[in-house]
């Protein structure tokens, strides 16, 4: 009996949804290229992981992975933590694919709130987790209205809200999830990518597809699609900007993550995408603190 | 089964993928790399032997993305064989319905006779991807050909398929004119295909 009932728990389809399932989420897929930036409803399944924990995405990339894709997962840029070692290793064993930290080998690439900093390529899908896929959900509860708000185009909301943000703050505060019109039609949220990487959505050579569990969305931008950041003429779109280098690898023009080092102020800045910041290390590149800065007791008169 | 001869259908039902799972994925996957790319010719080899006129790759379409939840309308060309109807209503369980409106995915295999794009789905502007996708079977990937532009294209692609109507471009035109409603187009040969969903743009040549 119990042999039994460990046959049956092993015995997965492949990517463990079944086919009937991974049908429905293909046909959403391709409604969503077909209608980039359009969040397109789909029955999103219950995933042995909580809502919230990447299940969308999880559900977008075993519709579309085969035995030949090398996949990686990042989560805040990150191949080595919780989220992204999880799902890693959710999908080794349940299609015994090929996985990869380094973004030039992946063929999919799996990401909770960050775009590598390694350009993409035209042989890539990035599938970005989303947790709350609509726009305006912060500015109208009521999916109804934002429903009726999207096919009439109307988005004047959004842009009082980038407009008080003006008002209150001198500039428009939104860092993270920055909305995007999506080859001149809808707004669409990014997914909680800081707006450092919103750039990146523009003119992709990349398959960017968006998946969203809990509140059951799927939707995409098709490669070589204008992805434009909202602002105003005389508050044009800005993304962060550093003033120093990443401690580690020295590189400039990349997302850095704020690192504390101690309880007297002691900080450093190193880069969010781990596998980036890996391989300039690995061709010689080096930062402030590129020595171990724990190791040698160092760090702390930073 | 006492007594009598239990009458067995005398056409052989032809078989559907050898491997459900991974054709299937692999299908997929040239659908979608066209669909995310207007117009560029995708490869879709399929080992499907399906009742004549339906080809393989149109086969292969069906049985990847039909099942029980979407119905299907047929064109005349491919009504007129019983075995097509039976091959999809066995393989991929859809229901094969008359009302072109009411179809999830259209099967063309006469794209000079199909009917116009908007007699099929088009989805509402709230709900714009309730609407068809027509799989049309054209004889191969050239002749006149179109410039498109749009998302999934860098710059312009050129596309070319025949037969098709003389008056494609104006229907592709009206599709896009009305987006987001509108239909999705997937066109197929023996052994690939090619997608204009309805966000490309038609750009005169200069």
């Amino acid at each position: 009996m119990s042999e039994a009932i460990a046959t049956e728990r092993t015995a997965y389809n492949f990517a463990y949804l079944d086919e009937q399932t991974k049908r429905a989420i293909r046909r959403a897929i391709l409604k969503a290229i077909a209608i980039p930036g359009y969040q397109v409803p789909f029955a999103s399944r219950e995933m042995p992981m909580p809502r919230g924990w990447g299940t969308g995405g999880v559900q977008v990339t075993a519709a579309i992975i085969g035995p030949d894709d090398v996949l990686k997962v990042i989560d805040q840029g990150a191949d080595d933590t919780t989220n992204a070692v999880a799902i890693r290793g959710f999908f080794t064993r349940v299609a015994n694919v090929a996985t990869t930290t380094r973004t030039v080998e992946a063929t999919i690439i799996q990401t909770r709130h960050r775009v590598p900093e390694t350009p993409l390529n035209a042989d890539q899908i990035l599938v970005y987790q989303v947790p709350i896929p609509e726009p305006l959900r912060f500015l109208e509860p009521r999916e109804t209205e934002t429903r009726k708000l999207h096919a009439l185009a109307d988005y004047g909301t959004m842009h009082v809200k980038l407009y008080e943000d003006i008002a209150h703050f001198g500039e428009i505060a939104t860092t993270y999830a920055y909305p995007v019109t999506v080859d001149g039609r809808y707004v669409m949220d990014p997914s909680p990518i800081p707006k450092f990487d919103n750039p990146k959505l523009d003119d992709c050579p990349a398959l960017q597809l968006f998946g969203a569990g809990r509140e059951k969305r799927i939707y995409a931008v098709p490669p070589h699609t204008r992805v434009v950041s909202l602002d105003f003429e005389d508050h044009p779109f800005a993304p962060q900007r550093f003033t120093e280098p990443c401690a580690l690898c020295g590189a400039t023009g990349v997302f850095l993550d704020e690192v504390i080092l101690d309880d007297r102020g002691g900080r450093m800045f190193v880069c969010s995408d781990t596998d980036f910041c890996n391989g300039r290390q690995a061709a010689g590149h080096r930062g402030r603190l590129a020595g171990n800065p724990i190791e040698s007791g160092e760090g702390a008169d930073v | 089964m006492t007594g009598g001869t239990v009458s067995l259908a005398t056409v052989a039902l032809a078989p559907g993928f050898a491997d459900p799972v991974f054709d299937a994925q692999r299908a997929f996957r040239s659908v979608m790399a066209a669909m995310a790319r207007p117009g560029r010719i995708e490869p879709l080899a399929s080992e499907l032997a399906p009742p004549a006129p339906m080809t393989p790759a149109l086969a292969a379409l069906a049985l990847t993305l039909a099942d029980q939840d979407t119905p299907l309308w047929l064109d005349a060309a491919l009504m007129a064989s019983p075995e097509v109807a039976e091959f999809l209503r066995f393989h991929a369980g859809a229901p094969i319905i008359a009302d072109p409106a009411a179809a999830a995915f259209a099967l063309v295999s006469d794209p000079r006779a199909m009917p116009l794009l908007d007699a099929f789905a088009q989805g509402s502007d709230a709900y714009p991807d309730r609407s068809a996708t027509l799989l049309v079977q054209v004889e191969r990937f050239s002749g006149a050909s179109l410039m498109l532009a749009g998302p999934g294209i860098a710059g312009t692609a050129t596309f070319a398929a025949s037969p098709l109507p003389d008056d494609f471009v104006e229907r592709l035109k009206a599709n896009r004119a009305a987006f987001p409603r509108g239909v999705d187009l997937v066109l197929c040969t023996a052994n690939e295909i090619a997608a204009l969903p309805r966000s490309v743009r038609l750009v005169e040549a200069a």
